[in-house]
C-alpha cells in the first residue's frame, strides 16, 4: 500500500501531464504483479466498493477523536478523507506492518468481506498505515481518487512501459481484467499480445483538420460531401451479439467507456454494428445546447428524473461496422448509404441521421455555414458548430490524416472586453499571470461600471503572455491570494479582444450570461478601456441566438 | 499575586511593567527582550534589546548596525535582574539563537516560549524544558491534523524526485533564516554531497551559520549559474520566489516547499507546490500538547495560530487557558514574501 499511496500522493501534486506519466510508468516498472495491476485498475476507475461510504469514515473518527477538535480540523482542512487520515490517532502500541499491507491484500479482503465486518477491518488498516497510506486507503475505498489522472493517462503510462502506442492498449482494454498480468507480460516482452476476445471493441476514430478558407482554392467541391458539425460529444456506439444476448457500449472519442451514464441510449442500440456519431440532448425534437448536455454529463447518479429531463440522443455520422462486417475500408459515400439503411432498420427515435448539407459550389456551402437555419438545420441551428467536409472516396482512417476530412467552423463571436483580474497559471505557467477575468461595461449605481463576463487562459502567443504578465505586475491595484486585481478604469487598463463560440444565460454569473470556449483573440493596446463593449451588446447576441438568427453579427 | 501583575498581555506583545520591558513587542518600545530573530518577533528600532548573541548578530545582518539603541547579549541559562524581576534565557530549539524567556517574581515563574520545537535540529541548540506556573505557547500548528513526522523521510522524498527527474531544477522554498540552513544540514546528513544552490536572499544568513561552525557543504549562488548547472540540482530559495519571475532561469523548475503547512494538500496546491515537504521549525500538535503537560504549568496562555483548538484541549484537561490577542505575529513562511523578492534582480 505504501508505494501506491506514495504514487497517488505525488500525482495529486504534480500538475504536468508528462511528469504524471513518468511517475506512473516508473511505478509500473518497479511494482510487481499483481500489485501494479490493481493500481492500474484503481487509476482507471475499474474498482468499486459499494459498502464503503463517507458516513462510515465519519463514524470511525467520531469514536476516536474529540468532536470539537475534529470539527475545527475538518473546517481547516476542508476534505474528509484528508482530515481523518491526518488526525487518526496512532495506537500507543502500533499494530505495525503498515508497509506490509499490500494493495492486493486490501482489494482481495474487501471483495470477500461482509458489510458488517468492514468498519473493524478498515480501522485495523488505518491503525497500521501512515498518514499518506491512510489518505490513499480512504480515497480508494470510498471511490474517486481525484488525483488528476484520467483512465486514458493511466493507459498511456502503461503503454510507455513497453514502448507501445496508447491506442493499442485502448483497443485491448475491453478484453482485459484486473490485475492485467497478461498485459504487463506482453509490455515487458515476456508474453504475446493479449488477444481481444471482445466483440464490441472501441475503434480508433478518424479526426478532421481545421479548414482555412485559403485551403478551398485547392479543393474541388464535387469531390466532397458536407454535413453539420454538431456541438455535442463525439461518441462511438457499438452493439454486438454476445454469448448472453446483445452487448451495447458507448465510448468517448478517446476510447473511455461511458456506457454507465447512458442506459437510455444503450437500449436503443439493438442492432449489431458500430456508429460514429454525436451525443446530444433532445427535447421535443430539438437539439439542446452544449450547456444542457453538460448538466447531464456532470451528474454522478443516473436517476429516472435525470433520464427524463435530459434524454440522450445519438446523431449518426458514420457506420464503421454493420453486424460483424468491417466497413472502414469502404469509401465515405458507400458507408453513408449503409448508414442510412442501418439507421432506418434501427428505427429508434433516439438515433437519427445527421443530414447532409446540399451544395454544388463553395459559395453555397459558405452561405449554409453562415446561416445553418435556412440551409436545413432549421430550429437546431444554434447547436451547429460549423460544417464537416468529407471526401466521397475517403476510407475511415484512424488518427488525423490530412486531406480526406475537414472541419470548417463558424466564425466565432468577438467582443472587446477589459481585463479585470489575473491569476497565476499552473505547471510551466506557474510564474506567469495567465488566467484572465474580463468584463464589459454596464449601468451601475454610480454610473458605468465593469461587470465580469468570462475567464480565458489561452489564445495568446508566448510573446503576448509576457506582455500581459508584465502589464499585470505593474498595474496591480489589489491582491486576493493568488489573484491580482488590475487597473480597469475608462482611461487606464488593457482591452482584450475575446473570441467565443456561444453564449448562454446563466444564473451563476453576475452578468447573467456564460460564454462557451472564450479565448484571447488579440490584445488591443490601442483601445482605451472606455471604448470596450457594453453588456447590452452581449444581450442582443443572446436574443438573436435564441431566435435562431445566428451570427448576424459576423458579416 | 496574579500572573498578570508580572506579565501583562497587550496588543503589542506581553509587557512587564515592573521590569520595564516588553517581550517580542510588535511596536517600538524602550526596552525589548527578543526570543529569536524572525522579523515578526524581532523588530528594528527599540531603545534597548536583550537577546542571545546569535539573535543580536542575526538582527544586525538583517537590519544593519543601528537596529537598536543599545544591545546586551545573554547566554542560555544565564539570569539577569531587571528591577525586581529575574529573567533567564533557555534554548527554544526553533532556530539558531532562539530562546524561551523565563520571568520570575515573588516565587511565580512565567515562561514566554516564543516559537519552539521539541525535535532535533542540527543547526540549533535543543529545546530545554522549563517547569513553570504559567506557560505562554505559540499555536501555529495547534490542530490534531498537524503531525510533522520524521524530516529525514521528507528529505528522502526530495532526493528520490531529484533521481527521477534529473533534468529538472528542484527549487525548494524555505524561510531564509533557519529553515533554509536546517534543510541543507539535513540533506548533508542524508549523504547528499552535490553543490546546493542558494537564492541571493539567503547568502548572508547562511554564511553566518557556517561561520558559527555549522557545516553545510559546498554552496553556490544561483546568480552566475547556467541552466545546465541548475538541471538536476537543488536550489533553496525564499518561498515567495517560487512563483516569481526569478524561476524563469531554471530548466523545467519543480517547486518544492519545506513547511509544516505542507501537511495540508489544499495549502500546497494553492501555492502551486508540486513537492510538499513537511519540515517545520514549530512544534506540531503532539509536540505542543506534550510540552504543555511537561511544564507542569497550571495556566496556559496561547498566542498566534489555532488558539481555539489548543485552549479547548487545555480546558478539557482542567488547565486554565486563555488566548492572547497579540496583533502582528505571523508565520514566517507566509511573511517571507516582502523580504525575499526584491533582494535579487531578475
Amino acid at each position: 500500500m505504501n508505494r501506491f499511496a506514495e504514487l497517488l500522493d505525488c500525482l495529486a501534486y504534480e500538475p504536468a501531464r508528462n511528469a504524471k506519466l513518468r511517475l506512473i510508468t516508473d511505478y509500473f516498472r518497479s511494482a510487481g504483479d499483481p500489485e501494479r495491476g490493481w493500481a492500474l485498475a484503481a487509476l482507471t476507475g475499474s474498482l468499486s466498493f459499494p459498502h464503503a461510504k463517507a458516513g462510515l469514515i465519519r463514524s470511525l473518527i467520531a469514536e476516536r477523536a474529540d468532536p470539537v477538535l475534529f470539527e475545527l480540523s475538518y473546517d481547516y482542512v476542508g476534505d474528509l478523507s484528508e482530515t481523518v487520515a491526518l488526525m487518526w490517532p496512532v495506537p500507543s502500541a502500533p499494530a505495525g506492518g503498515g508497509g506490509n499491507i499490500s494493495l492486493t491484500a486490501v482489494i482481495e479482503t474487501l471483495s470477500s468481506l461482509g458489510k458488517a465486518q468492514l468498519p473493524q477491518q478498515l480501522a485495523r488498516w488505518l491503525d497500521a498505515l501512515d498518514e499518506t497510506g491512510r489518505w490513499a486507503l480512504i480515497k480508494l475505498v470510498t471511490g474517486g481518487l481525484r488525483v488528476g489522472v484520467s483512465a486514458r493517462l493511466a493507459k498511456a503510462a502503461v503503454a510507455a512501459l513497453g514502448d507501445k502506442d496508447p491506442h493499442d492498449i485502448e483497443l485491448l482494454w475491453p478484453g482485459l481484467a484486473p490485475p492485467y498480468r497478461e498485459l504487463f507480460a506482453w509490455l515487458e516482452g515476456r508474453g504475446g499480445k493479449p488477444v481481444t476476445a471482445d466483440v464490441a471493441p472501441f475503434r480508433p476514430p478518424m479526426l478532421a483538420h481545421a479548414l482555412e478558407e485559403a485551403d478551398l482554392a485547392q479543393l474541388t467541391a464535387a469531390d466532397f460531401m458536407a454535413e453539420w458539425k454538431w456541438d455535442g460529444i463525439r461518441v462511438q456506439a457499438v452493439a454486438a451479439r454476445g454469448s448472453h444476448g446483445m452487448i451495447a457500449r458507448l465510448y468517448s472519442r478517446t476510447g473511455e467507456e461511458i456506457s454507465k451514464g447512458f442506459p437510455d441510449l444503450l437500449e436503443a442500440l439493438h442492432l449489431p454494428g458500430a456508429i460514429d456519431g454525436e451525443l446530444l440532448i433532445m427535447r421535443e425534437h430539438r437539439v439542446q445546447s452544449f450547456n444542457v448536455l453538460q448538466q447531464r454529463l456532470n451528474r454522478k447518479a443516473v436517476t429516472p428524473k435525470l433520464l427524463a429531463e435530459f434524454p440522450a440522443h445519438l446523431r449518426a455520422y458514420d457506420l464503421l461496422a454493420d453486424d460483424t462486417e468491417d466497413l472502414r475500408d469502404y469509401s465515405f459515400a458507400e458507408r453513408r448509404k449503409r448508414l442510412e439503411d442501418f439507421v432506418a432498420r434501427l428505427n429508434d427515435e433516439r438515433v437519427d441521421l445527421s443530414p447532409l448539407v446540399r451544395f454544388s459550389t463553395w459559395d453555397e456551402l459558405f452561405a449554409a455555414r453562415k446561416n445553418p437555419a435556412s440551409a436545413g438545420a432549421g430550429e437546431d441551428a444554434a447547436a451547429v458548430e460549423g460544417v464537416m467536409l468529407k471526401r466521397r472516396d475517403a476510407l475511415y482512417l484512424p488518427g488525423r490524416p490530412k486531406g480526406p476530412w475537414w472541419k470548417w467552423k463558424r466564425d466565432p463571436f468577438v467582443i472587446d472586453a477589459v481585463l479585470m483580474y489575473a491569476q497565476r497559471g499552473h505547471g510551466k505557467r506557474s510564474s506567469y499571470y495567465s488566467d484572465y477575468t474580463f468584463g464589459v461595461w454596464t449601468n451601475g449605481k454610480s454610473g458605468d461600471e465593469l461587470v465580469p463576463v468570462g475567464k480565458a487562459y489561452f489564445g495568446f502567443t508566448d510573446e503576448e503572455l509576457l506582455q500581459i504578465d508584465r502589464f499585470v505586475r505593474r498595474n496591480t491595484v489589489d491582491r486576493f491570494g493568488p489573484v491580482r486585481e488590475v487597473v480597469h478604469e475608462p482611461d487606464q487598463g488593457l482591452v482584450l479582444e475575446v473570441a467565443f463560440e456561444g453564449l448562454q444565460r446563466s444564473t451563476r454569473h453576475k452578468s447573467g450570461l456564460a460564454m462557451r470556449f472564450p479565448r484571447i483573440n488579440r490584445l488591443r493596446w490601442d483601445k482605451p478601456p472606455g471604448e470596450a463593449d457594453r453588456l447590452e451588446r452581449l444581450e442582443t447576441m443572446i436574443a438573436r441566438i435564441e431566435q435562431g438568427r445566428l451570427h448576424e453579427h459576423a458579416s | 499575586m496574579r500572573p498578570e501583575d508580572i506579565l501583562l498581555p497587550t496588543a503589542a506583545g506581553v509587557c512587564c511593567s515592573r521590569g520595564g520591558f516588553h517581550i517580542d513587542p510588535t511596536r517600538i518600545v524602550e526596552r525589548a527582550l527578543i526570543t529569536h530573530a524572525h522579523s515578526d518577533h524581532a523588530r528594528a528600532g527599540h531603545g534597548a534589546v536583550l537577546a542571545t548573541q546569535q539573535t543580536l548578530d542575526l538582527m544586525r545582518l538583517r537590519y544593519g548596525d543601528n537596529f537598536a539603541g543599545r544591545t546586551q547579549a545573554i547566554r542560555y541559562g544565564e539570569s539577569v535582574r531587571l528591577d525586581g524581576v529575574t529573567v533567564t534565557f533557555h534554548p527554544a530549539g526553533h532556530v539558531l539563537g532562539s530562546a524561551q524567556i523565563a520571568v520570575e517574581a515573588n516565587g511565580l515563574r512565567i515562561v514566554a516560549s516564543g516559537d519552539y520545537k521539541n525535535v532535533a535540529d542540527p543547526t540549533c541548540a535543543p529545546f530545554a524544558l522549563v517547569r513553570c506556573d504559567v506557560f505562554i505557547t505559540e499555536a501555529t500548528f495547534a490542530l490534531p491534523v498537524f503531525r510533522h513526522g520524521d524530516p529525514a523521510a521528507e528529505i528522502n522524498k526530495l532526493l528520490r524526485s531529484v533521481a527521477l527527474f534529473p533534468e529538472r531544477a528542484h527549487l525548494v522554498g524555505a524561510y531564509s533564516l533557519g529553515k533554509a540552513q536546517r534543510l541543507i544540514a539535513l540533506l548533508r546528513l542524508a549523504g547528499y554531497t552535490a553543490p546546493i544552490y542558494l537564492h541571493g536572499a539567503m547568502e548572508k544568513i547562511t554564511d553566518y551559520y557556517v561561520a558559527r561552525g555549522i557545516p553545510l557543504g559546498e554552496l553556490r549562488l544561483v546568480r552566475g549559474a547556467t541552466k545546465a548547472d541548475l538541471a538536476g540540482a537543488i536550489t533553496i530559495c525564499p518561498p515567495a520566489a517560487l512563483n516569481d519571475l526569478w524561476t524563469r532561469r531554471f530548466p523545467e523548475p519543480l517547486a518544492a516547499f519545506a513547511s509544516g503547512w505542507m501537511r495540508v494538500r489544499a495549502r500546497a496546491r494553492q501555492q502551486g507546490v508540486a513537492l510538499p515537504l513537511v519540515i517545520s521549525d514549530h512544534a506540531d500538535w503532539d509536540g505542543l500538547t506534550a510540552t504543555i503537560a511537561a511544564t507542569g504549568a497550571g495556566e496556559i496562555w496561547v498566542t498566534h495560530g489555532q488558539e481555539d483548538a489548543l485552549v479547548h484541549w487545555c480546558t478539557a484537561r482542567g488547565l486554565k487557558a486563555r488566548p492572547l490577542d497579540i496583533v502582528g505575529y505571523g508565520d514566517e513562511d507566509e511573511t517571507d514574501a516582502a523580504e525575499a523578492t526584491s533582494e535579487e534582480p531578475s
